[in-house]
């Protein structure tokens, strides 16, 4: 299943900001080899080229290494995965609360709202099972 | 990375009517490349050229240091638009008839792209849906270990389901030391596996850049610039 692109933005930016994704959430875990350049242009049906300009990307910020022969890695420091985390987070957080105030909301409205929608998300998957939960 | 494909104020006329217009470019292997252009914008009369089909009228071109000819041959897998097949053949014996043709061409890919996109070997060409024929040609043009590919229009006449797979065929098939040149005017389709575009507009190059460039610069996809590039105009 090829990955789903827009196709206004460059593709290796693309591709960096979904390995990332992968990686912050524990999909890739640190230390853990990642698939060939090959293998993953063929699975996200990219050009090897443009995954190839991704990984170097990916290696220069330091979040993936490559070890001559046996392939690339991503890294154990965890500092740097959990710092990338909140990076994104904030990033995330600004276009949201941005969105929001350009529909009018002030803070205290946008804070009780999703103060709220939390509660019911939370309620509603407590009515569903409990099964298969991390604490 | 070196060049590959090399041509200097090339030009093809039709008698009065200019089909190609002083190109001059550089191709570099170990890409993949769209050659898009509307009909009508010399497509076709360029990658003809390439392939020793037509004469140029005036420019040169050249493939590795040789100039078009048995040389040049050697090292380029063409896919023409049009079939050119013998009807009556079967599968596996226009698979001997290519073994025999082309020093580069490996008899056990082709086989295996054929069991993956499910095509018998015993299966006569005449035989065939349109689109089944054009992944015939296209696996045995695939099947060469050629460095450099010349496509002309290879989706046009399969639908989208086949696409995704025939895209899947070029990718894994293709070796990164080769270059791709992809005419095709499907550009959604296939963009997301080219690194460069060359534009071709009444037979010039307008515009040669890396797919990446124009979608930083512009914030828009291939397509929409394409459409925007060689909007019709009603007058």
């Amino acid at each position: 299943m090829a990955w789903s692109l827009d196709s206004d933005r460059p593709i290796f930016l693309q591709i960096i900001e979904r390995i990332q994704t992968e990686i912050i959430s524990g999909r890739y875990a640190p230390g853990n080899k990642l698939p060939s350049v090959r293998e993953l242009a063929a699975e996200a049906a990219v050009n090897p080229n443009t995954m190839q300009k991704a990984f170097g990307e990916l290696e220069r910020s330091g979040l993936v290494y490559s070890q001559r022969t046996s392939g690339r890695f991503i890294t154990e420091d965890l500092v740097m995965i959990e710092d990338l985390k909140q990076k994104i987070a904030r990033e995330k957080i600004e276009t949201f609360l941005n969105g929001m105030k350009e529909m009018g909301f002030q803070n205290e409205e946008i804070l009780s709202l999703m103060k709220e929608t939390l509660h019911q998300q939370s309620s509603h998957s407590d009515s569903n099972t409990n099964g298969g939960k991390n604490i | 990375m070196s060049t590959l494909m090399e041509c200097n104020n090339l030009t093809k006329k039709y008698g009065a009517k200019t089909a190609v217009d002083n190109i001059s470019l550089s191709i570099e292997s170990g890409h993949i490349i769209g050659l898009l252009g509307p009909n009508g914008s010399g497509k076709t009369t360029l990658i003809k050229m390439i392939n020793g089909l037509l004469i140029p009228t005036s420019g040169t071109l050249s493939v590795l240091g040789h100039r078009i000819g048995v040389e040049s041959k050697k090292v380029i897998s063409y896919l023409p638009d049009h079939t050119w097949l013998n009807m009556n053949q079967k599968v596996k014996d226009l698979i001997v008839f290519f073994k025999d043709f082309f020093a580069d061409f490996e008899e056990e890919r082709a086989y295996d792209m054929l069991q993956k996109l499910n095509i018998s070997p015993n299966d006569r060409i005449k035989n065939m849906s349109k689109g089944t024929k054009e992944k015939v040609q296209l696996i045995l043009t695939m099947s060469r270990r050629a460095k450099l590919y010349v496509l002309d229009e290879p989706i046009a006449g399969v639908d989208p389901a086949a696409r995704d797979y025939i895209l899947d065929v070029i990718l894994s098939n293709y070796d990164p030391e080769a270059t791709l040149l992809i005419s095709t005017h499907l550009i959604a389709d296939i963009e997301n596996i080219l690194d460069e575009v060359l534009f071709l507009k009444n037979g010039s190059l307008c515009l040669a850049s890396s797919v990446d460039d124009i979608r930083s610069k512009h914030g828009k996809s291939i397509d929409m610039l394409f459409r925007e590039v060689f909007k019709c105009q009603v007058n």
